[in-house]
């Protein structure tokens, strides 16, 4: 067993209290880190899938954005469906409609993985140009067919009453949706990570990263795997995208493409194939993002890049390298 | 004559032969065959997207690379020529030297940008071009002061190119020409090294050639080319902005026109680029009128809505990936040795 690498989440540390020290605000500094673990914990919902079927199969799916925007539209369907309960004063209520759209999201998300995976990308393993051109294609098509379901116009989505607005303590402003986006966040990267690491599956998987060609000597049919992590990856994709519609209360069609540039960055940063590193990515992604929005808003637009280029320029592979044998 | 000018690289197939032809007689005479404003603005179109489809498929077709920056480079044209004009005097030292910035900067990028991530595998410089691009574009739209935000610039261009049959004559001239040199360097011994290092990176590595060096090479000289195609596409329409030059959708455009020409073949830039710009032109009111015809059908009328031509594109990019890897070009050569 290799010994855990702490330095990367040491650095993001060291950062956030950096950024402490440059605010010298304890409270616009607080504000300003559970804004950023929201959005990283969301950005690594949408992107543990995509990395970890990069690391299984060699398979990059550029469509992958499509998840997310479906996942965000079914949200907003079923939001709108369950306005009542949404509407309603009651904390357990609104509870109840944001846990059926997002089951609804992730399901519809998981549907249209399972479809994507046999159709699209099955018959291009093994072809980088090809996955990456198909799975452009698939994007193309899918993000239209949201349109002629959907419209082209903004769909705006309303978060529940109870999960509006922001608790104030002391002179702190911490915004509710932002929290139960972390505590989301947490929950699955705590149930991803015992998976991984405490179960059968979870070892195959690992193992299948590693050395494909062992696990099935072994016996095991990697195919299978495959088809399922690819599923729950969509699945995570649609629920981050659902969230991430609520976090932003509209929706485009692009929703799902734009976010695929800053699920890019995350897991380059992290290194592909690896979980633990789009985690620490996503987290470092997104409290750069908004502490240097604060801090500097002129240079907001390329921290992500120049990060990415630091990242690499310190670790080529991403801060945790996958051994690939 | 024409071998030495099409640098041996024959059609090789009749009804491609006759169907380059035609798109050249009619791009050649399109001033006078089509008269009108929009038949020429779709004849410009068609030359600049020939030219940029060409060098995109430099990079795609011959060195096995995917780029999601080329719009970037496109766009660098379109705004260096762009700002030149607009705080210069307006003439030609202002276009010329507009473009040679616009070249400088773009070479550098892709240089910098090739050394960077063309090392390792061709997934890693697709994600690293379509995160580098979306950043110029958003980077282009917010710094409002120099390259005028979302509403672009408008500049007025030297006064002989306000003539429309004089620019028309530049835009066609300079993309025949730089099409023609394309050609020339895939067939070159550096464009078979290209195709060696796509068939077979390790072979071409063992060979003795430094695949990292020629395929940055490929990304400058392709990056090159597209911003070459920006200026020409700036100077005809006399405004740049973020629409016409670095949107996403620009760039879907290009992988469209290069899968359905035919990738690797360089003549499937010019098929996929005349009929995809025409098609954008001209299907959609088809569509419009097919629409309309079906209303009253459910679901019917808003799959052939003309803003869902797009929809129909890539289904027939799929299926041409999948099907007819060498597109349109590759069925016409293939068909005449069956």
């Amino acid at each position: 067993m290799k010994r855990a690498d702490w330095i990367p989440v040491g650095l993001t540390a060291a950062i956030a209290i950096a950024a402490l020290a440059f605010m010298g605000n304890p409270s616009t500094w607080l504000t300003l880190s559970i804004a950023g673990l929201a959005m990283g914990l969301l950005i690594f919902l949408m992107a543990s899938g995509l990395t970890l079927v990069f690391g299984l199969m060699d398979v990059m799916n550029f469509a992958h954005g499509v998840f997310i925007a479906v996942g965000a539209y079914v949200g907003a369907s079923v939001m709108k469906y369950l306005a009542a309960p949404a509407a309603a004063d009651s904390l357990l209520e609104n509870l109840g409609a944001l846990l059926c759209a997002a089951l609804a999201a992730a399901l519809a998300a998981a549907l249209l993985g399972w479809f994507f995976e046999r159709v699209i990308i099955r018959p291009v393993y093994g072809q980088h140009l090809k996955q990456i051109l198909i799975t452009t294609g698939g994007l193309i098509v899918a993000e239209q067919l949201i349109v002629v379901l959907w419209g082209p116009d903004l769909v705006p989505m309303q978060r529940p009453t109870t999960l509006r607005g922001a608790f104030l303590v002391g002179d702190m402003a911490i915004e509710k949706f932002r929290l139960v986006a972390v505590a989301v966040g947490l929950v699955v990267f705590v149930a991803m990570m015992l998976l991984l690491n405490r179960t059968k599956i979870g070892l195959l998987i690992r193992a299948g990263v590693e050395n494909k060609e062992m696990v099935e000597a072994m016996g095991y049919r990697i195919r299978r795997l495959f088809v399922a992590v690819f599923v729950a990856g969509s699945a995570l994709a649609g629920l981050g995208g659902a969230l991430w519609g609520l976090y932003q209360e509209s929706l485009t069609v692009h929703i799902g493409a734009q976010m695929m540039v800053l699920i890019f960055i995350v897991i380059i940063i992290g290194g592909l194939g690896s979980v633990g590193g789009c985690f620490v990515g996503a987290l470092l992604v997104g409290l750069v993002t908004n502490y240097v929005g604060y801090l500097a808003p002129k240079v907001a637009l390329g921290t992500n890049i120049l990060l990415m280029v630091l990242i690499l320029l310190w670790r080529p592979q991403g801060l945790y390298p996958v051994s690939k044998s | 004559m024409i071998g030495a000018l099409l640098s041996g690289d024959l059609p090789r197939s009749r009804l491609l032969s006759a169907l380059l032809l035609a798109v050249l007689a009619g791009l050649a005479l399109a001033p006078f065959v089509f008269p009108g404003t929009k038949p020429l603005d779709v004849a410009a179109k068609a030359c600049v997207f020939v030219l940029l489809v060409a060098s995109y498929d430099l990079l795609l077709g011959y060195t096995g690379i995917v780029s999601f920056a080329h719009t970037m480079f496109f766009g660098i044209g379109g705004y260096g020529v762009a700002i030149a004009l607009s705080r210069m005097e307006t003439g030609w030292s202002a276009v010329a030297l507009g473009a040679a910035a616009a070249v400088a900067l773009s070479l550098t990028l892709s240089f910098v940008i090739g050394l960077f991530s063309l090392r390792v595998k061709a997934i890693f410089f697709a994600m690293i071009t379509l995160a580098v691009a979306s950043f110029f574009a958003i980077l282009a739209s917010q710094l409002s002061g120099f390259t005028g935000g979302e509403d672009g610039i408008t500049f007025k261009v030297p006064e002989l190119l306000r003539t429309r049959l004089v620019a028309y004559y530049l835009v066609f001239g300079t993309s025949l020409v730089l099409f023609l040199v394309l050609l020339r360097v895939v067939n070159s011994p550096f464009g078979r090294v290209l195709l060696a290092v796509r068939e077979n990176e390790f072979r071409a590595e063992a060979l003795g050639y430094r695949t990292v060096i020629y395929r940055t090479l490929a990304n400058c000289f392709g990056a090159a080319v597209a911003t070459i195609a920006g200026v020409l596409y700036a100077l005809w329409l006399r405004y740049t902005g973020p629409n016409t030059t670095l949107d996403f959708g620009i760039m879907i455009d290009i992988l469209l026109m290069v899968v359905i020409g035919g990738m690797g073949t360089m003549y499937g830039a010019v098929i996929g680029a005349t009929i995809f710009v025409v098609a954008q032109n001209y299907l959609q009111e088809a569509m419009k009128a097919f629409s309309e015809s079906m209303k009253g059908v459910p679901l019917l009328p808003d799959l052939f809505h003309p803003d869902r031509w797009l929809l129909w594109l890539g289904v027939l990019f799929v299926l041409s990936v999948y099907y007819y890897p060498h597109g349109i070009v590759g069925q016409l050569r293939a068909g005449k040795k069956a």
